[in-house]
């Protein structure tokens, strides 16, 4: 060790020019390295964002670029606050939020539980069970359409042979009390596993003394299960919620290709509202003015996130 | 079973075992039959894919493939008889319908856009992202926390709300409906994500080797380049893997502000129609040639999925 040092520094001291032409400090370098990053999303993330707060007060529609744009102060915020279409479409987000999360955790979790059996082949099967959240929702879900489709869909069929239902009357997407339901099944499908790989992740956290001393202790399974393994794999479980929760607070490619919003705006969650009033109605300063609303919440959500993240690292 | 026969007084017992392996399987199974019927639909004729009920065994056919690559015309068999000998395989297999091929379809060129938007961004998110990474792992910043809740929280704005300023921005520097716009949106959105993730994998690199090659009298740039970068190549090579899956997968941005020469595949693919709707086998070979790298990719990143997928939060 000793006589390694000594090399080392003999090697370097011959060479004094070495240390002076070292070129950069620490510093330097430290903000060479870190700058384009933060310039980068300074004009692709935060520039954009400071102009759509300037939209937000104004009249300006994006298909009339040289009319006058007016000044509006707050009334593109009033005015969305009391738009019951837009309470609407929170209502239809919240509802798809809450049970895509309900299920993808109750499932996900007890996918991780048999998997933690370490049965023989479990990586295998693993493996294939991530395989539909790795794929593009857009396209697979442009896909479910046809599973969907009455009578000739694969979904429908299925569904009609098990419960004797016409197959002609089982319209996933076009029945009004259906189709939220098509949407959820869709994305349970797609993102229970990866609810499922946290849980597992969490499951397999769990350093078996403690299930040892339980077992000297005589504790049940089920109490084994309510003491030990729920609780500790907790922080896992909201990590997954969480992140599962801020992306489907801004979905839009499944729904937008499913149902596009419909039938009517029964589907019609946030980001379609405001994909419609943006890029359809072209009212560029109202919807700048809900996207800068919808920002706010995410953000909050984010913080919540952030705060979980820092507990789950402190384990 | 009874305890005593396994290797720990806590290990699951066989009988559990099994029923938890069956279900596991079970469920594997169920959630895999969209994706065979993605494939199964692709090698279907268009009669063959909308019969009812639902086709399991059926004369495989290109037919959906030759449909994704081509334009065609009806016409009327005398004409298709007065031209002569079929020129190819999808040629002869069009006429069967009574079509003569018109042109490509405009599927190659998406995809292509596509693979060069992917790849682009990728490359330029993880260049800037091992650079930042290495900052934040390696010296005091001022701020490093706050900066990287900064860099993290541009991942979590809704795609529409960026959508709408990104649009009138790219109007007026004239990167609408650019590839070269699209890398650049995708490279910000990645960003985030490769710093997260290279910043966890540059950690876990012991600092002492710089410092020996400093030592040597290497500098830090040459420290950086010969001692740090070859120890993180597989952290990299995930962190890659990553970006590469986010910018093809991605619909929103493309769909919202790409409509021509730099349309990727995924708004593309929804619109493939044939005469009287959608034509299914052409989608489904679309989806399947779109899906297979994801495929591979997948399997050649199990082991780092978990961490990929929570921003580096959860690492085994």
């Amino acid at each position: 060790m000793l006589n390694r040092t000594a090399e080392n520094v003999a090697r370097a001291t011959p060479e004094p020019l070495a240390r002076k032409v070292r070129g950069i400090s620490d510093k330097g370098l430290a903000w060479l390295f870190i700058s384009p990053t933060i310039l980068l999303l300074l004009a692709i993330n935060i520039f954009p964002l400071f102009w759509a707060i300037y939209l937000s007060f104004t009249n300006y529609r994006a298909n009339r670029p040289n009319e006058v744009v007016k000044n509006l102060g707050f009334a593109n915020y009033q005015r969305i606050l009391g738009d019951k279409d837009v309470w609407i479409a929170m209502q239809t987000t919240a509802h798809f939020v809450f049970w895509t999360i309900l299920l993808q955790t109750l499932i996900g979790f007890t996918l991780a539980w048999l998997i933690d059996r370490k049965f023989r082949g479990h990586a295998f099967w693993t493996t294939l069970i991530l395989v539909p959240m790795m794929l593009s929702p857009a396209v697979v879900g442009n896909f479910w359409r046809f599973l969907y489709e009455p009578q000739i869909g694969l979904f429908s069929y299925v569904i009609s042979f098990v419960s004797g239902i016409p197959p002609t009357s089982i319209q996933m997407l076009s029945n009004v009390s259906l189709a939220p339901w098509s949407i959820i099944i869709v994305d349970t499908w797609m993102w229970t596993p990866y609810v499922m790989l946290i849980c597992l992740a969490g499951l397999r956290s769990i350093p078996e003394y403690i299930y040892e001393a339980a077992e000297v202790d005589r504790a049940s399974n089920w109490r084994q299960f309510w003491s030990i393994t729920l609780p500790m794999a907790l922080p896992f479980i909201m990590l997954a919620v969480l992140f599962r929760g801020i992306e489907n607070f801004k979905m839009f490619d499944m729904v937008n290709l499913l149902t596009g919003g419909g039938p009517g705006s029964t589907t019609e969650v946030a980001s379609i509202t405001l994909k419609r009033q943006a890029f359809e109605s072209w009212r560029t300063g109202y919807s700048s003015a809900f996207a800068i609303i919808l920002f706010v919440a995410v953000f909050g959500l984010a913080n919540i996130y952030v705060k979980a993240l820092n507990k789950v690292k402190q384990r | 079973m009874s305890l005593t026969t396994a290797h720990s007084v806590v290990a699951p017992s066989d009988n559990s075992k099994r029923i938890a392996g069956a279900i596991i399987i079970a469920y594997a199974l169920i959630s895999i039959v969209p994706l065979l019927w993605i494939f199964a639909t692709s090698f279907k004729t268009p009669p063959d894919s909308i019969a009812y009920p639902p086709k399991i065994l059926f004369q495989p056919s290109l037919e959906g493939y030759c449909n994704l690559f081509t334009t065609r015309t009806r016409q009327t068999p005398e004409y298709i008889n007065s031209l002569g000998p079929a020129t190819g395989f999808c040629d002869e297999t069009v006429r069967k319908r009574n079509m003569v091929i018109a042109g490509q379809s405009n599927f190659l060129p998406r995809f292509i856009n596509s693979l060069i938007i992917a790849f682009g961004s990728t490359f330029c998110a993880v260049f800037l992202g091992t650079l930042s990474a290495y900052g934040f792992s390696r010296f005091k910043v001022p701020l490093a926390d706050d900066l990287l809740f900064f860099i993290l929280s541009t991942r979590f704005m809704p795609p529409i709300a960026v959508a709408i300023p990104i649009y009138l921005m790219y109007r007026e520097l004239g990167l609408s409906d650019t590839a070269l716009g699209m890398i650049l949106l995708y490279t910000a959105v990645n960003v985030s994500l490769a710093v997260w993730l290279l910043k966890g994998f540059i950690d876990e690199i012991p600092r002492e080797y710089e410092e020996a090659a400093m030592i040597d009298g290497y500098t830090r740039l040459q420290a950086f380049w010969r001692t740090v970068l070859p120890q993180a190549t597989t952290g990299i090579a995930a962190t890659a893997i990553f970006c590469l899956i986010f910018a093809w997968n991605e619909y929103a941005f493309a769909a919202l502000l790409t409509s021509g020469t730099a349309q990727t595949a995924p708004p593309f693919i929804p619109t493939i129609i044939g005469e009287g709707g959608q034509d299914w086998p052409a989608v489904a070979a679309g989806t399947t040639i779109f899906l297979v790298p994801i495929l591979v990719f997948t399997i050649l990143l199990r082991k780092q999925l978990l961490r990929g997928i929570t921003f580096g939060a959860v690492r085994k």
